[in-house]
């Protein structure tokens, strides 16, 4: 653990002095890097911490028992009507609803529970639905919707069951 | 922006019912976010050199290939290392399907880039363990490529 940490800040810090370099020295790759750089740290600050801050008002508000008891174990197919719903309304990308599910998984909901609602994000979130019937066709997102949504309730089932008691 | 304006009134009324909480509950994110800032970064820096070292028309030029097989193949990979918002990859993908991409191609790439993150993978690690990382990415590749398929054939792609 602390092994993999201190190698992830290694790899930042030599990237941050390529790029750094390269502003002195001109080279293209490093100096377009850097661009990229600028505008998606730019993006995040934009999203994460109002992400973050939700979370953590849902964390100090929502008391354990209510998520155990509509999205815990046991709380039967009602759980997944409701990630289903939340994973509709999450704004953002997989960024924002990994520390959702994280929150959500904390507070005592079902392991193929938080699979499904990061399963669902991905594949029915709204904003995204938006663009896409009006870029590529209602029939375009109509078909996705009916081969993604049984294919991750199935897969969330059965990682539920392949990874329960082996989470860290 | 709107993300802004719903944090800004929840957080508000959140205040006025009960000063603790809210305190307690920004002190709370504010924690959590200082913790996956390593990996967050990690994949900022990942996907920046991503960026800058592929040529821009990468993308047009895989996906239009003659073989769809090998096509969609290539959606799968794009979409699974590529980051980009939703907002620019449907129209991208508006512009590929003019271009004669054919829509399986295209379901592959959206739906990878959406289920499965190369680049989110320290973050995902970060928050559930390397396992679940594992197992999530390969059954959002194994799903999107299912999708795909149902693509093609709803679509009279695959049709013999």
């Amino acid at each position: 653990m602390k092994k993999g940490k201190l190698l992830t800040w290694v790899l930042i810090l030599l990237s941050l002095v390529y790029i750094l370099i390269s502003l002195f020295l001109d080279w293209e790759t490093g100096k377009e890097a850097g661009e990229f750089l600028k505008k998606n740290v730019i993006e995040m600050i934009a999203i994460l911490p109002c992400a973050f801050i939700l979370i953590g008002l849902f964390e100090s508000w929502v008391k354990r028992e209510t998520v155990e008891k509509h999205l815990g174990e046991g709380a039967g197919w009602k759980s997944y009507l409701w990630v289903f719903l939340l994973g509709g309304i999450t704004l953002g990308p997989m960024l924002v609803a990994l520390p959702v599910a994280s929150a959500l998984w904390k507070k005592g909901a079902a392991l193929s529970v938080i699979i499904a609602y990061l399963g669902a994000s991905a594949v029915c979130r709204i904003p995204m639905t938006i663009f896409e019937a009006s870029y590529l066709g209602i029939p375009f997102t109509l078909v996705r919707y009916l081969t993604a949504i049984p294919l991750v309730l199935v897969s969330a089932l059965m990682m539920g069951r392949a990874l329960k008691g082996k989470m860290p | 922006m709107e993300l802004l304006i719903i944090t800004a009134f929840i957080t508000a009324v959140s205040f006025i019912v009960n000063r603790k909480k809210t305190i307690i509950g920004i002190k709370k994110g504010f924690i959590r976010f200082i913790t996956i800032i390593p990996a967050l970064l990690l994949m900022l820096v990942l996907t920046s050199f991503a960026l800058a070292l592929l040529p821009q028309d990468i993308f047009a030029r895989f996906l239009g290939g003659d073989n769809p097989w090998l096509a969609a193949l290539m959606g799968l990979v794009g979409g699974s290392v590529a980051v980009m918002p939703g907002f620019i990859a449907f129209p991208l993908g508006g512009i590929l399907r003019e271009q004669g991409v054919l829509y399986m191609v295209i379901a592959a790439f959206t739906s990878s880039l959406m289920m499965v993150g190369v680049v989110t993978f320290p973050v995902e690690k970060q928050f559930f363990g390397i396992r679940f990382a594992l197992f999530r990415n390969l059954f959002g590749l194994i799903i999107s490529a299912l999708v795909a398929l149902a693509m093609g054939f709803a679509f009279g792609e695959l049709l013999p």
